[in-house]
């Protein structure tokens, strides 16, 4: 073995940090529209209106959050599981840096209503160029330490770093294909249903591509270290990978459905995300079998939990995602708050926890200390439990019970109930949603104190 | 084996892998006349009326509206005529939305009189007052900038003369400012007094959501 080598986690560090920057940010922007929600008095000024902080929110945790935490494991995980240092660690560097202030910029040009309105697309021209440049940066140097790498086969989790890599390059710039009118405002290429189209095949694979399958890297890496246990199975999880690359560039028009997109094409995308099934779950079975036999582990060791409860609803999500993409079941369901709570369980109950167990096990080992109180992560654990909990069930019923009374209709065929009162009957739920959203916030600031207060500690003695 | 000890190979692989659903389902689509149907009583949008979708997605309504009727049977009594795709072949970008915080207003052009909506933008709570929807009463604050509404015509392609642009402009201001313009007194009340003789981001808002659906029930109309 060559102990020679130094890791880069410079690079590592900064990109955690900003996640946790970024969480924080976009959760209080959560918090704030969940409140507008049935308190419509806070639309104080048009910048902290409900329709601008919406898309701070979801870019905010999608492209702000998310990605950063993705970027500082995949560097952390390209290093480790290819024994070698970043390929360019000074482009790295520099990648944080403009990373931050691309997100920064995003973020004040959605608040100042620059919006191109595509879902999780809303940033204007040049923003876009931002995002394009940072990812090149990024895949510069996953290509360039996979091709120096010194181990010679490549674990699971860099497939699915590669397939991320390549994935968010097509999907962003297909789908962003705009032309300028001004500085700060362009009109995409596509029209009408085909605008529709390229959206939600890009809206559907953002998510596909950034929830998902960077943070099955991190579950297929960090599940076997923090538990010392290896992945249960190598092949169902080249399966699982092939498959689930293949099969969800088809569903992005199950978000479609009933819309003037011609019908085989919702169709296709329906069959598609039955099929999905199978991949993802692929994974949540790997995950429960590599414990297979040591599942006093749950007990024991203490990120075990934030795994299990991760794959576990990442499970459920990808059960309950195809059946309300069935035409018929989206019928009943789609434009209702039960799809704000199906997502919400992929983000909060599976994004956010397999992120924070990642980062607590990688932490402390970048920083040569161990974690600063395992009983605040068990608090945290909770909290974020019970909150994902309570507020999604709240969102799940709200859906119900508003898709119903749209649907509801008198003895004479008339409609029962008129749009507003399917509003103002909701908000009980807004208001559980909104005190389960802020059980959740609290569980992530103790997470945030955990990691301070663990890098704030003198590291350990060198082992010998 | 062998393709995990090959990175770019691998690469290659999962991109042709991830291309062959967006060919089908996507790029081919892209050139079939089923996805771009054109009719001629789909008229684009005026000048004025494209100000206003872009004060519509500057302010993020679609985040709370959709703008498609589904071809269900309470759906199509609650709002209108089910949604054809010919109908968006001006639309870039769509704004079919995927929330509907509020109802769909893909039929709601023509549905009110102008004087509904200035009364109802300024606050809807005195209107409805449970709705939550935010107050826009400060778009009538603000004067419509149309220095770019000829270039932003022309990158859509709606084929309209620097002229006409400035004859819609000033052809809507003419209306809405006139003393006989029928939601006159609304407007006032919405409008500051320095701005009742020029166009305002409301003005071209509401010039907006009445077109929606509109050409559509003129077409039903005629039948």
């Amino acid at each position: 073995m060559n102990e020679a080598v130094v890791y880069n986690y410079k690079t590592v560090r900064g990109f955690a940090w900003s996640a946790v920057f970024w969480l924080v940010i976009g959760l209080l922007v959560g918090l704030w529209i969940a409140f507008e929600m049935f308190n419509p008095a806070l639309n104080i000024t048009p910048w902290l209106s409900f329709g601008r902080l919406r898309v701070v929110h979801t870019n905010g945790l999608g492209l702000g959050f998310a990605l950063a935490g993705v970027f500082s494991a995949s560097y952390y995980m390209l290093q480790r599981l290819t024994r070698s240092p970043l390929a360019f660690p000074r482009l790295a560097q520099a990648h944080l840096y403009f990373f931050n202030a691309i997100i920064a910029l995003g973020a004040l040009s959605l608040f100042a209503g620059m919006n191109t309105t595509k879902e999780y697309a809303e940033l204007e021209w040049p923003i876009d160029i931002g995002v394009v440049i940072f990812w090149v940066m990024f895949a510069v140097n996953v290509f360039g330490t996979l091709i120096k790498r010194r181990e010679k086969q490549m674990y699971i989790s860099l497939w699915y770093i590669i397939a991320m890599t390549v994935a968010i390059a097509i999907l962003y710039i297909v789908n962003n294909l705009e032309i300028p009118v001004t500085l700060f405002k362009s009109y995409t290429v596509y029209s009408g249903a085909n605008d529709a189209n390229v959206e939600w095949w890009y809206g559907h694979n953002i998510v596909g591509f950034v929830f998902t399958v960077p943070i099955l890297a991190m579950f297929y890496y960090f599940l076997p270290k923090a538990t010392g246990l290896p992945i249960y199975s190598h092949r169902l999880s080249i399966v699982s990978f092939w498959a689930l690359n293949f099969a969800y560039l088809w569903t992005g028009a199950h978000h479609l459905m009933l819309t003037p997109l011609p019908e085989w094409i919702q169709t296709v995308a329906m069959a598609f995300s039955i099929f999905m099934i199978a991949p993802s779950w692929g994974s949540v079975v790997n995950g429960y079998y590599t414990l297979q036999g040591n599942w006093d582990q749950m007990r024991s060791n203490y990120l075990v939990k934030f795994f299990i409860a991760g794959i576990t609803f990442y499970g459920l999500q990808t059960l309950q995602g195809p059946l309300q993409g069935l035409r018929t079941i989206n019928a009943f369901f789609h434009y209702t708050d039960w799809v704000v709570g199906h997502v919400h369980m992929g983000t909060m109950g599976w994004v956010t926890m397999i992120v924070s167990a990642s980062f607590y096990y990688m932490i402390p080992n970048i920083t040569n200390t161990v974690i600063y109180s395992i009983k605040l992560a068990n608090i945290q654990f909770w909290l974020m439990m019970v909150g994902q909990v309570i507020w999604t069930s709240a969102m799940w019923i709200a859906g119900i019970q508003q898709g119903a009374m749209w649907k509801a209709t008198n003895p004479d065929g008339s409609l029962m109930y008129n749009f507003l009162d399917t509003v103002a009957s909701l908000y009980p739920y807004y208001q559980l949603r909104f005190a389960a959203g802020l059980i959740f916030f609290i569980g992530i600031l103790i997470f945030v104190w955990n990691l301070v207060m663990t890098v704030r500690q003198e590291p350990r003695q060198a082992e010998a | 084996m062998g393709i995990t000890s090959k990175p770019v190979v691998f690469a290659l692989l999962a991109t042709v892998v991830i291309l062959i659903g967006t060919t089908v389902t996507v790029f081919i689509p892209l050139f079939m006349p089923s996805t771009q149907p054109v009719s001629a009583y789909i008229q684009p949008y005026t000048a004025v009326e494209q100000e206003g979708r872009d004060i519509y997605m500057r302010e993020g309504c679609n985040n709370c509206h959709t703008q498609t009727v589904r071809p269900l049977r309470t759906e199509v009594m609650r709002y209108g005529e089910y949604s054809k795709p010919e109908e968006f072949a001006y639309d870039r970008p769509f704004l079919w939305g995927s929330r509907r915080t509020g109802p769909d207003l893909n039929r709601v052009g023509g549905k009110y009189p102008d004087s509904w909506h200035y009364t109802h933008f300024r606050s809807p709570q005195a209107m409805f007052e449970k709705s939550n929807m935010p107050p826009y009463a400060w778009l009538a604050n603000n004067r419509l900038d149309t220095a770019n509404s000829f270039k932003k015509t022309s990158v859509l392609g709606y084929g309209y003369s620097e002229n006409e642009v400035q004859q819609q402009i000033d052809q809507y201001r003419s209306t809405v400012t006139n003393d006989n313009y029928p939601s006159k007194v609304s407007r006032d009340k919405a409008t500051p007094p320095e701005l009742q003789k020029e166009l305002t981001e409301m003005d071209a808002l509401v010039a907006y959501i009445q077109k929606l659906g509109r050409d559509v029930k003129n077409m039903e109309a005629n039948k």
